[in-house]
């Protein structure tokens, strides 16, 4: 069969697929931010015991593989009582191996922010909680958003894994479709060009567009 | 410590500020050496000296961005780098340090605006968050105050668009809303254009005049210092090395430092 | 669910093995990347503007897609065309080529590190462009590119579980023989994660010193 051919009978298949991984990608996407922020926050602490935690939350998952704390979580947890169906598993645990590179981004765009503007808090006597509300964490903002883009472009492509634990995201519907058919140019070569389209003129011009309302929150634009 | 020399309150016609025997090291480097000094209510005092004989670490040590090693610091009556404990004194928590801190201000020489907010709310924020103030409260003292330096016309601009002048303006503002006992002025000045530092002075020089503040000022304008200071210290190696009169001082200077410093500043001026 | 210790020790040779075989992989796709990497760099900058186009598309493409997908598509396409890839091979390759874009964009990275005026040093001294680059412009690249370089070893090392679902026998795979074997899957994965942990971490904190050693001792503040 022609690739129009191809693309009319199977295409529906595919975005489908592709619905779902646009949907892990934003569950982990959110779980990731917020972890990022909470242990990127946490590591900052003069307390031993509270930057320890944040450490060793992110030396595990960032030194272990992916695709192991997916099947980890998927097959073993359920052993201890915890069962999560396969989407949960799988945005968990993309949400907890990328929150914990995010939150090395967030540490380090917290420590970007001009030691001046602490000294300006302290001399306004605000509480450190008032601080990083209000003050730290806005400018941290700008700071982190472009090595936070390419982190979540990664986070899309990281998506294509959670197939294996059996979500029926894109690369799940191509490995299945490629399995009936044979017709693999077509098949992961249509999957490709999905994730690239998907990752170049939609998740990017959003990031790029995230960049420049931060920007323009500081005044800048 | 339960040393006599630290009282845990002074008397009611004790000095606003008091330095009592403080001392400040960065490891072997002594910056501030046995300090005493006395800064009298609606006092405008006036810190000069070479780069190096730690005028700024007074106010920062003020103004609790540094800690102390040896003495204690008094505002208004009450010890400010120590609490009292089982009669006697210790190391201020944070939470003590809370509670007095906002007797005191500070406008600092880099401005420190917060970039992300306008102007009003720059001056807004800490009145309602930590004070407690309500808004429209808040709002009405921000507006009176930005009308006294003359920056009204730009309460919904950024900072980053406002020069120097303008930016220390509104960190003057920001500062008063707080209503603080105490004023510390950490040559605001120095990293101003000429041109606009006379806006700045103006504006100093009227709160000198209305309010009843407290003021200490670290600045190398001399003419000015000359002009509005109460008293004016000069600073060497970590000790006041003399102090008196802007007339005294300026005009008839004792020490053999306080001449060198005077000379070198104003052939240089 | 308990844990035994006795199957355990039962599976770890198997499982030591199939690390050996994962290390294997790791070092022979990292060098096949950073050899890709020159050459994606070197074809971005020839004097040919299509060529350099044609090749930055390529690198965004590679770039901007998922390595698994990538494992599939040369694996299975490849038949399609007559050649005929063992898993190991299709993987090997799909690993140079994913990880040489990468290693291109850090290659780049650490030539813009280098400060316009070192060119035109050269230029003043009448440094030919051979000795240019060998002697003062890469040596002041490589500090600049060694984060990033060693960032993409832990990070091949790590993406081998992937290499298990076109049949590679590493650990992964291994585990998961072992899982279908005994139908105990606590052991074996929960191994696979710590060995995972025993030597990334190491290898990532062994890097950190090794790229400040190569900064200090070339004299530059890193």
């Amino acid at each position: 069969m022609s690739y129009f051919e191809f693309l009319a009978e199977y295409f529906p298949k595919l975005a489908g697929g592709a619905w779902v991984t646009v949907l892990q990608l934003i569950c982990s996407a959110l779980l990731a931010a917020a972890l990022s922020v909470f242990f990127g926050i946490l590591r900052l602490s003069r307390s031993r015991v509270v930057n320890g935690i944040a450490l060793v939350y992110i030396e595990f998952f960032r030194g272990t593989s992916l695709l192991v704390q997916l099947f980890w979580i998927y097959y073993v947890l359920p052993l201890f009582g915890f069962t999560l169906s396969s989407f949960e598993a799988g945005f968990v645990a993309l949400g907890l191996n990328f929150g914990a590179y995010g939150a090395e981004i967030v540490r380090g765009a917290i420590q970007s922010v001009p030691k001046a503007q602490w000294e300006a808090t302290i001399a306004l006597n605000m509480s450190p909680a008032l601080r990083m509300r209000r003050i730290i964490l806005p400018q941290a903002f700008p700071i982190l958003i472009p090595p936070a883009a390419n982190l979540t472009v990664e986070l899309l492509k990281a998506t294509a894994l959670v197939a294996f634990i059996t979500v029926l995201d894109l690369m799940f519907v191509a490995k299945q479709i490629n399995a009936t058919t044979w017709l693999s140019v077509q098949t992961f070569g249509t999957a490709l060009i999905i994730y690239y389209v998907l990752a170049r003129f939609a998740l990017t011009p959003f990031l790029r567009w995230l960049e420049f309302l931060a920007a323009r929150k500081m005044g800048r634009a | 410590m339960t040393d006599q020399a630290f009282p845990l309150e002074l008397p009611d016609d004790a000095p606003m500020v008091r330095f009592s025997g403080v001392t400040k090291r960065y490891g072997s480097l002594t910056v501030l050496d046995n300090l005493d000094l006395d800064v009298n209510a609606n006092e405008m005092v006036s810190i000069i000296g070479p780069s190096g004989s730690g005028k700024t670490t007074v106010l920062r040590m003020l103004m609790t961005l540094e800690t102390i090693n040896e003495g204690v610091i008094y505002v208004d009556g009450k010890p400010l780098t120590h609490m009292p404990q089982n009669g006697g004194l210790v190391p201020a928590n944070e939470k003590y340090l809370r509670s007095q801190r906002s007797n005191i201000g500070m406008v600092f020489q880099q401005f420190n605006l917060f970039p992300h907010m306008t102007v009003l709310e720059n001056c807004v924020e800490a009145p309602v968050h930590v004070l407690g103030i309500a808004r429209e409260e808040a709002e009405q003292r921000a507006l009176d105050l930005l009308a006294m330096v003359g920056m009204s016309d730009k309460k919904d601009e950024h900072p980053t668009r406002l020069s120097g002048g303008q930016q220390q303006r509104v960190a003057i503002a920001r500062a008063l809303a707080m209503r603080p006992k105490v004023m510390l002025l950490d040559e605001v000045t120095s990293a101003l254009d000429p041109e606009v530092i006379g806006e700045v002075l103006n504006v100093i020089r009227h709160l000198n005049g209305e309010h009843n503040l407290t003021m200490l000022m670290v600045t190398h304008q001399m003419g000015f210092a000359r002009e509005i200071s109460d008293r004016v210290c000069f600073f060497y190696g970590g000790r006041i090395a003399e102090q008196g009169t802007p007339d005294k001082i300026f005009s008839d200077p004792q020490n053999e430092r306080t001449k060198q410093f005077l000379s070198a500043v104003l052939d240089a001026g | 669910m308990e844990w035994r210790w006795d199957f355990t020790f039962e599976i770890l040779p198997r499982m030591l093995w199939a690390t050996g075989n994962t290390l294997l992989a790791a070092a022979v796709g990292y060098l096949i990347a950073v050899v890709m990497g020159l050459v994606f760099l070197l074809a971005q900058r020839t004097k040919f503007a299509a060529v350099n186009l044609v090749t930055r598309e390529i690198v965004e493409f590679i770039r901007s897609t998922p390595l698994i997908v990538q494992l599939f598509f040369v694996y299975f396409v490849a038949p399609q065309f007559g050649i005929v890839l063992s898993a190991w091979t299709a993987a090997m390759l799909t690993i140079g080529l994913h990880f040489g874009t990468y290693l291109s964009e850090v290659y780049r990275g650490g030539l813009e590190a280098v400060p316009r005026g070192q060119w035109e040093a050269c230029r003043a001294l009448n440094i030919g462009p051979a000795r240019a680059w060998s002697r003062i412009i890469l040596p002041q690249a490589l500090p600049a590119s060694l984060p990033g370089m060693g960032n993409y070893l832990v990070g091949i090392f790590k993406d081998t579980p992937m290499l298990s679902t076109i049949g590679v026998v590493e650990l992964m795979h291994t585990a998961n023989a072992l899982g279908a074997e005994t139908y105990r899957y606590l052991e074996p994965y929960t191994m696979v994660g710590f060995i995972f942990l025993i030597i990334s971490l190491p290898t990532a904190a062994a890097l950190r010193k090794l790229e400040a050693f190569v900064a200090r001792s070339m004299g530059i503040q890193k």
